[in-house]
């Protein structure tokens, strides 16, 4: 896929608000089984309130039938647009077809389907594959030639999360040949099994030969700090820790110096959908069939205590 | 007491196996039995097995007695996520890790009593009586932490979690205390032979004067406080509880490290010292894994092909087999059968 094409078309995000009176929007979204979810339920709320939209919001709980019911509901109603958020990737198209023929415009949030692309406006999602480079990247430049030996907490084994970041990291360290990954083992997404993987690591290895932890998300890198800390090694100076997501904890891990960077999966999704939907509204602007977030890079110079902050009152 | 021959005798399958997979450790990991004292704590291959086996060890303490009551309790995993909430939410509202503790303790004790009325009372299987906290205790669970990670910073607490007596990590000194003390507790008084007679025939032993729906029910409380005391634990090592995944699949680790204690899921004879062994055999094992460096998508493969080869090493067939090639190849007299297949016999009745 071309990255720069997709990049521009993130940058709508930043095109001045339409002013958009009287809408409604339906968004069905998949539950709240993370702390991230939870956050772009709150961010599509606020999003929605800011531009003046109403927001019909239904919980599916997990299940795909229960989005079906919703969206054939918001069908019902005669909303202006659907926001989606697929639990699945099959199965959609008899209800996207029916939303089609309604005219009624539908944006798929954060995961995509297995459907004709005729049937959705747009997608808004992150780019798994980027997220990981530009963490392999930053590391790159941090070491600057320096040989750096490398443990890497994977996400749950065969989730496309954990294929996407490794191979996106495996492709931003590729032409330093200073940077090897020395061991590689799944931490299952948590906190806790981070911090048991972790331990192996410094046991295996020895802390002292290894330079750097990359964790396909920071729940796995908190706990990894713990880990660091109680073999008696300081987490951010003697093994330095790149982590995906940017939860408010990675903020706080960073500005405490015990992290270094961490990759945004924004839980703004709804912010650049909303833009192309009232764009398309307005003048029948379509916009591009798939819109990348942003994958923000923060660093100890970025002020991570402000966001932190911010953040904390999202639902993380 | 000192352990005298007939218990070695019982846990000579586990200690054999728990010596075979420690050296397994030691060959993917040469220094894993070295132990260095730095930081303030103990440090090494096979601390890390005694102080991850805690959770496990500790449910399964839980586990066997109910397995000898020809119970079983699914819901360990929901409890310990019920109980790791309730303790970080109480620390979060600003009281200390005793009170914490002690709502924690309360939380799983009553998660213990509902299963227990729903056993002996309402005489429900117990894998269906269990199955409904099971299925239901994660989202109570979720319900206290209001669906995030609830974090605290209570050093109390924490130290639960990561701390160390006199260098060895907290968990690790629970669960040997706790373990050692209730080993002793159900085989100094009647309660352990009461507990079997229930497991062996439950109508019997009600005939026999002994209050056997009063015993159910302490059995299962006694499971779920062991249950909250590991989410306790749990939630303190990661200064954090984590409702969707605290405890996940844990039941699963607690059963199987009663059944390669030897245990039978039938009920009846238990021991609380081979569920321990058990559970650090089953600790050694994901130790291996870890150490070996082997990639993560094999990480279930092996483990259940070590599991499998455990189990299969002890069962009744097999140890009957090597009864007879010992007795056959005029090996000095093996006194007795092997336990393994004396149980067989002995429930084949």
């Amino acid at each position: 896929m071309t990255l720069k094409a997709t990049l521009l078309a993130g940058a709508v995000a930043l095109a001045p608000m339409a002013a958009a009176a009287d809408m409604t929007i339906g968004f069905s979204q998949i539950g709240s089984e993370s702390g991230w979810r939870a956050a772009e339920t709150t961010v599509t709320r606020q999003q929605a309130e800011s531009r003046g939209i109403e927001l019909k919001f239904a919980d599916a709980q997990q299940k795909q039938e229960n989005q079906i019911k919703a969206l054939r509901g918001f069908i019902a109603q005669g909303v202006d647009g659907i926001l989606l958020a697929p639990v699945v990737a099959t199965g959609w198209d008899d209800v996207l077809e029916e939303a089609k023929e309604a005219d009624i415009p539908v944006i798929l949030m954060d995961r995509m389907v297995d459907a004709d692309k005729s049937l959705y406006l747009t997608a808004v999602t992150s780019d798994l594959v980027h997220e990981g480079r530009v963490a392999g990247e930053w590391l790159a430049e941090e070491m600057a030639g320096e040989p750096c030996r490398i443990v890497e907490l994977q996400g749950t084994t065969g989730s496309s999360p954990a294929i996407d970041r490794k191979t996106g990291f495996e492709q931003g360290i590729a032409d330093h040949d200073n940077l090897e990954i020395v061991r590689s083992q799944t931490g299952d997404f948590t906190r806790a099994q981070g911090k048991v993987v972790m331990e192996s690591f410094l046991k295996a290895e020895g802390g002292e030969n290894i330079c750097a932890l990359y964790a396909h998300n920071d729940d796995m890198a908190v706990g990894a700090i713990q880990a660091i800390k109680e073999a008696g090694l300081t987490p951010g100076e003697d093994i330095r820790i790149v982590a995906i997501d940017a939860v408010p904890d990675a903020h706080l891990a960073i500005a405490n110096g015990e992290m270094n960077a961490t990759i945004e999966l924004t839980p703004n999704m709804a912010g650049p959908a909303l833009d192309a939907l009232e764009a398309y509204l307005a003048s029948g602007t379509e916009p591009e069939k798939w819109i990348q977030t942003e994958s923000r890079l923060y660093t100890g110079a970025d002020d991570n205590m402000a966001v932190y902050e911010e953040k904390k009152s999202l639902g993380y | 007491m000192a352990l005298s021959h007939a218990p070695l005798r019982r846990l000579a399958p586990q200690l054999v196996i728990l010596a075979a997979v420690l050296l397994l450790n030691l060959a993917v990991f040469p220094d894993f039995f070295r132990v260095e004292f730095q930081n303030g704590r103990l440090f090494g291959g096979i601390i890390d097995v005694l102080n991850r086996g805690a959770p496990t060890a500790i449910l399964a303490i839980g586990m066997t007695l109910v397995i000898g009551t020809r119970g079983i309790d699914l819901s360990v995993g929901a409890v310990m996520a019920i109980a790791g909430a309730c303790a970080a939410k109480i620390v979060t509202d600003g009281h200390g890790w005793g009170t914490a503790l002690a709502g924690a303790l309360l939380a799983g004790g009553l998660c213990g009593i509902w299963n227990g009325v729903l056993v002996a009372w309402l005489r429900i299987q117990p894998i269906v009586a269990t199955l409904v906290l099971m299925v239901a205790g994660r989202g109570i669970a979720q319900l206290v932490t209001e669906g995030t990670i609830l974090t605290f910073l209570n050093e109390g607490l924490i130290r639960l979690g990561s701390g160390t007596i006199l260098g060895l990590p907290v968990p690790v000194a629970i669960w040997i205390a706790l373990g050692a003390a209730m080993a002793w507790g159900v085989r100094r008084s009647a309660l352990g032979l009461l507990i079997e007679s229930i497991g062996i025939n439950a109508a019997a032993a009600r005939l026999a004067g002994i209050n056997a729906r009063g015993l159910l029910v302490c059995v299962y409380l006694v499971s779920g406080l062991c249950a909250a005391l590991a989410g306790v634990i749990v939630a303190a090592d990661i200064k954090g509880a984590d409702a969707n995944n605290a405890g996940l699949w844990m039941e699963l680790d607690a059963i199987l490290a009663v059944v390669i204690g030897g245990n039978s899921l039938l009920g009846g004879r238990f021991s609380i010292i081979a569920s321990l062994l058990g559970a650090l055999i089953i600790q050694s094992v994901n130790s291996a894994i870890l150490l070996s460096g082997m990639p993560p998508e094999f990480n279930l493969v092996i483990k259940a092909v070590l599991i499998l080869a455990i189990l299969v090493i002890q069962s009744p067939r097999i140890g009957h087999w090597i009864y007879i090639l010992r007795a056959s190849g005029g090996d000095p007299a093996p006194g007795r059968a092997p336990r393994g297949g004396a149980h067989a016999k002995e429930t084949a009745r």
